[in-house]
């Protein structure tokens, strides 16, 4: 693999609680080619804190620390607030998982969407309403021209998360880190806008780190799978030997889900003492 | 007799007709799934049923008894609804004890103390749970209230919408086994809104397939099994859900 695009190194994210800090993640390191690594685990267990810091979105109190972060060669966190401005969105974006609350509620989406184009790049008005149509096709918006004059209460959630992920790819990115991005979906709504940015990140030869909860949603849509549980990294393989997973609570959580085929009479729980101090 | 009977149930919400003609019987004991995409109408089926939908036409009737338009306090003993969100539906500032003593003090309950101990061990709560408030418990905790809420009246039927999808797969697995064994222990009917297909699998023996506030299909939930839905909708639905049909 080539120079990696991104490269963390002992990843450490604090906050303050009454009884001292707590640190949420604990020393993660991994390194991000132009692939799409998966990043799964529970609720609190750090995974979406790990893409919070990435883009230097935690806020104080609490505290991000890491002994390297660099993303295309250059140490994130000793850039000044204002080159981090240039880099999320351009560089690097987010989507986050429920379009409903991340949307302005007060402007069309056209214009969200060309705003978040005109926040990185110089372009004309009329250059700017082509590339705006022209990623609102990409990401299979039929009549783009009607639907750019629309505001978000007059689209669907699924209508949403497109418009999220047009806004986010218009810059052109090299990195998206994707929180959740179907949560808020129907089923069959996911499979579209999950293949949706699979194709562009492909099409792009972008980065894509996918935080989800959902082991079997994150081995279809990734090549490298990290189960993170408690802020440390419990289990870390390709998605395709997700099946052969040996860690306990990596086990644990696949059984946990009900299948299709489901004939079992009780589903099995975590059992917690497991793997503590592991 | 059976325990929920819907025939030809039209419900609006103004002007706007969300569900039409909708007509299924549930028998006692039964667990049975309404399953669609969002704004397919299922969760306004069981709102009309709990009565938090008040326009509605047609029939409706739980274990044999009709459902009027009106409040009937009678018919918060014998069904009960439990909620999507666990974060939404129970109120900041009651302790667990309020929110589990609260019904039986509507009703004219007694011994309010043991019933309320009763039901933190049938959810498998552990006491020191009674005198928190919500904020102090994790989102499975706070489902398990609310289903303990639901139960305290001890009701034959129970609306469950969407009971675990604000949930993580670990903490669904818990609850749907509550659920279940819940089921088995107290003879309870289960009318349960989902669209994890998965999910009825595990907790149901047949589904409705609602699309565009309308039943297309009612199928035994070994359908899910090999596919074998007659409707096209059903089976879209049954692919997008990652299941594989075998002819």
């Amino acid at each position: 693999m080539s120079a990696p695009l991104l490269s963390v190194e002992d990843l450490r994210v604090s906050f303050p609680t009454p009884t001292g800090r707590v640190e949420v993640v604990k020393g993660l390191s991994f390194d991000l080619g132009r692939e799409r690594l998966g990043i799964v685990g529970e609720s609190g267990s750090g995974k979406s804190m790990t893409g919070r810091a990435i883009l230097r979105l935690v806020r104080a109190p609490g505290r991000v620390e890491a002994r390297r972060l660099e993303f295309e060669g250059t140490e994130i966190q000793s850039l000044s607030e204002r080159k981090m401005r240039d880099l999320r969105g351009a560089r690097i974006s987010m989507i986050m998982q429920d379009p409903k609350f991340s949307l302005n509620p007060v402007m069309t989406v056209g214009r969200q969407i060309a705003e978040a184009l005109q926040a990185h790049e110089r372009l004309d008005r009329r250059a700017t309403r082509a590339r705006v149509l022209e990623m609102l096709e990409a990401v299979r918006i039929n009549e783009p021209e009607r639907v750019a004059k629309m505001y978000p209460h007059e689209i669907s959630g699924g209508m949403g998360q497109r418009v999220m992920i047009a806004m986010m790819l218009i810059p052109r990115p090299s990195l998206l880190i994707a929180d959740e991005p179907t949560s808020a979906l129907d089923v069959s709504v996911q499979a579209q806008v999950l293949d949706l940015i699979d194709e562009l990140v492909r099409d792009h030869g972008m980065g894509l780190i996918l935080i989800s909860h959902d082991l079997n949603l994150v081995s279809r849509y990734c090549d490298r799978i990290m189960v993170m549980n408690a802020g440390r990294v419990v289990e870390s393989c390709a998605a395709a030997d997700l099946r052969h997973a040996e860690h306990p609570y990596t086990r644990g959580l696949l059984a946990a889900v009900p299948r299709m085929h489901e004939t079992r009479d009780s589903l099995p729980v975590l059992d917690r003492s497991d793997w503590s101090g592991t | 007799m059976s325990a929920i009977s819907l025939s030809d149930l039209d419900i609006s919400y103004g002007s706007a007709k969300v569900v039409e003609g909708v007509s299924f019987d549930v028998a006692e004991g039964e667990s049975f799934a309404l399953v669609g995409e969002s704004g397919s109408g299922k969760s306004t089926v069981l709102k009309a049923i709990a009565g938090l939908a008040p326009d509605w036409t047609g029939g409706m009737s739980v274990l044999g008894q009709p459902r009027g338009h009106r409040p009937d306090r009678g018919f918060a003993r014998r069904c009960q609804m439990v909620f999507q969100d666990p974060y939404g539906s129970l109120h900041p500032r009651k302790t667990v004890d309020t929110v589990l003593s609260e019904p039986l003090q509507v009703h004219g309950l007694g011994n309010r103390d043991a019933r309320v101990e009763e039901m933190l061990r049938a959810v498998g709560l552990d006491r020191r749970f009674r005198f928190r408030y919500p904020h102090q418990l994790s989102g499975g905790q706070r489902q398990r209230v609310a289903i303990a809420r639901a139960l305290m009246l001890e009701p034959k039927v129970m609306l469950l919408d969407e009971p675990t999808s604000a949930l993580d797969v670990s903490v669904q697995a818990e609850i749907l086994n509550l659920l279940k064994r819940l089921r088995a222990e107290q003879g309870l009917t289960y009318l349960m809104v989902t669209h994890n297909l998965p999910v009825v699998g595990f907790m149901c023996d047949r589904m409705a397939v609602m699309n565009r506030g309308r039943v297309v299909e009612i199928a035994p939930a070994t359908a899910l099994h090999d596919g074998s839905f007659a409707d096209p909708y059903s089976r879209a639905l049954y692919a997008a859900s990652g299941g594989t049909a075998h002819d």
